[in-house]
């Protein structure tokens, strides 16, 4: 052994400044692009999932669901291009989802410990946590618009800047959604349950694959139930956004929900009031 | 209890202060008001068979639970009034493997170095100094995952110490290691103290692994039943070895039990 380390923080140490906020959601950032990036298989089925709905689903529906003329669209759109914001929006949910899965991981393999105990608010961690998986479903949802160009989804130019803003506030609620989520689950076995409970019904409930007008003829039931999925909204500001315009509604069930999620998140993630502390997750024996 | 001596080294802030502290799981009592203290630049054992609570126990220092009853002080910073404080002083080892195997050496530390602030260049110079101090610089590029059971350790150790606390606290640091790895690892640490003043806290329920000049913390189902140094724990239960008194306060306290 070495004499390497030398020092130790001195008793009274200057507070953390805002630069040592920046380095912390810097890493934080970096980590998970490191981890998206290592996992090629993850970086695969996230894009083949919504590509098999755009290539395969769509074209054969195409003749089957008619879609009329509905806001954003000024004209008739193919089928192709109308469930495109919805795949958008699924990325996100799967990504969402996704990162809450690995923070079940992180804590059954004991990574997550060392995010906790880093000396920054527990909430500043958590948003940080949160920020990176909202970069990592971005990216995804870039690359899948930039395939989808190729097979004639070509929303305006602008859109593709403009619907930066929608995806970067979705992907911040489903990803505080899968957070919370997570606080929730004890062990990685039970998240089998979310993909039943919580990712196919929210896809489907919602305007994602026909619009809302064609569920209320078939079951007003059914419509308020979408009407009352936060992840309608997640579709519809996409889906506005894509053509350069904002769905207020959409907007503020939104920010609501997210503002709502991540709360929850962080209450329960927080060692003084959260559910952390009924699992005994006290990651050893003794 | 047998309150022996407090081992916070007469004046000055103690290293680690823990005041009457209880904490249950629902209605099962995992500690139950334990205090203890340790001092700056020493090497105390948290001895106690599994399921004494010591791992509930390290997990109120560092935060991960909430300490509801009694107070926990690091270097004087209460760990529930001001657990940012607490913890730039903690360096941590736990129990299980907490490494991301798919990452580098190099990225573990640095995303440590990030999680305390530090920045890039920095972290740089300190992570090249903890492995030198661990004697794994060589390993800087080999993913986390390639690295046997006492090589992780070594870089969860290296990075306990990669925001230079002044005590570090390891749970079960030994278990699952060869005796090789066991001694090599139990030495680092003890010259970490010698050395660098760094004050240890090591949970172990291996006997063998405490020394005559060690403080020793003896924890039975979630009570602390001794608390001093080795030869006044001796002393105080007739017997020759630290092994015979450990035996006797686990014995003392299954008579006791309803």
């Amino acid at each position: 052994m070495s004499d390497g380390a030398t020092q130790t923080l001195p008793l009274r140490a200057p507070p953390f400044r805002l630069r040592n906020y920046a380095i912390c959601l810097k890493g934080i950032l970096i980590r998970e692009g490191l981890r998206f990036l290592n996992q090629r298989e993850r970086f695969i089925s996230s894009l083949v999932r919504p590509l098999l709905w755009l290539f395969i689903f769509a074209a054969g529906f195409r003749q089957v669901l008619g879609v009329s003329i509905i806001p954003p669209y000024k004209t008739y759109v193919l089928y192709e291009v109308y469930i495109t914001p919805g795949l958008c929006g699924m990325i996100l949910l799967f990504s969402g989802m996704q990162s809450s899965l690995s923070m079940v991981y992180d804590r059954e393999m004991g990574n997550m410990r060392t995010l906790l105990v880093s000396p920054f608010p527990r909430w500043f961690l958590l948003v940080s946590k949160l920020l990176a998986g909202v970069a990592v479903s971005i990216a995804q949802v870039y690359v899948f618009l930039g395939i989808a160009w190729f097979w004639g989804v070509k929303p305006p130019v602008i859109g593709y800047l403009l619907v930066l803003p929608a995806l970067f506030l979705s992907g911040l609620m489903l990803c505080a959604l899968g957070m919370l989520l997570s606080s929730l689950i004890k062990q990685l076995e039970n998240f089998a349950g979310i993909m039943n409970f919580v990712i196919f019904p929210m896809y489907f409930a919602s305007p994602a694959l026909y619009p809302l007008w064609r569920i209320q003829e078939s079951s007003p039931l059914l419509h308020k139930i979408c009407l009352a999925n936060p992840f309608t909204y997640v579709v519809e500001l996409i889906r506005f956004a894509c053509y350069g315009q904002i769905d207020w509604v959409s907007l503020a069930v939104v920010l609501g929900c997210t503002v709502l999620f991540l709360g929850g998140a962080i209450i329960a993630y927080d060692p003084a009031r959260g559910l952390m502390i009924r699992k005994q997750d006290t990651g050893g024996n003794g | 209890m047998q309150h022996v001596k407090t081992g916070n080294g007469g004046n000055g802030i103690a290293a680690l202060d823990v005041s009457a502290v209880s904490h249950s799981y629902g209605s099962k009592l995992a500690l139950d008001d334990v205090s203890f203290s340790i001092a700056p630049a020493s090497f105390t054992v948290l001895l106690g068979l599994n399921g004494a609570g010591k791992t509930t126990l390290l997990s109120l220092i560092s935060h991960l639970y909430d300490t509801r009853k009694g107070a926990i002080r690091v270097f004087g910073h209460d760990i529930r009034r001001s657990s940012g404080e607490a913890l730039r002083r903690l360096g941590i080892v736990f129990q299980a493997r907490t490494l991301d195997l798919d990452l580098s050496v190099q990225q573990n530390l640095a995303y440590h170095a990030s999680l305390h602030g530090i920045g890039a260049g920095e972290a740089r110079e300190r992570i090249a100094a903890v492995l030198d101090t661990v004697d794994m610089a060589d390993r800087l590029k080999d993913k986390a995952r390639s690295l046997s059971g006492g090589q992780m350790r070594r870089i969860e150790i290296a990075r306990a110490l990669l925001h230079q606390p002044p005590l570090l606290l390891l749970d079960e640091a030994t278990v699952g290691l060869d005796i090789q790895s066991r001694a090599g690892i139990l030495a680092t640490i003890r010259s970490l103290v010698r050395t660098h003043g760094i004050s240890v806290f090591w949970a172990t329920h291996l006997i063998d692994e405490i020394e005559d000049s060690d403080h020793v913390v003896i924890l039975r189902q979630g009570k602390v039943v001794a608390d001093g140094n080795v030869a006044s724990v001796v002393k105080a239960n007739r017997v020759q070895t630290i092994r015979d008194a450990f035996s006797r306060l686990n014995e003392r306290m299954a008579e006791t039990l309803p």
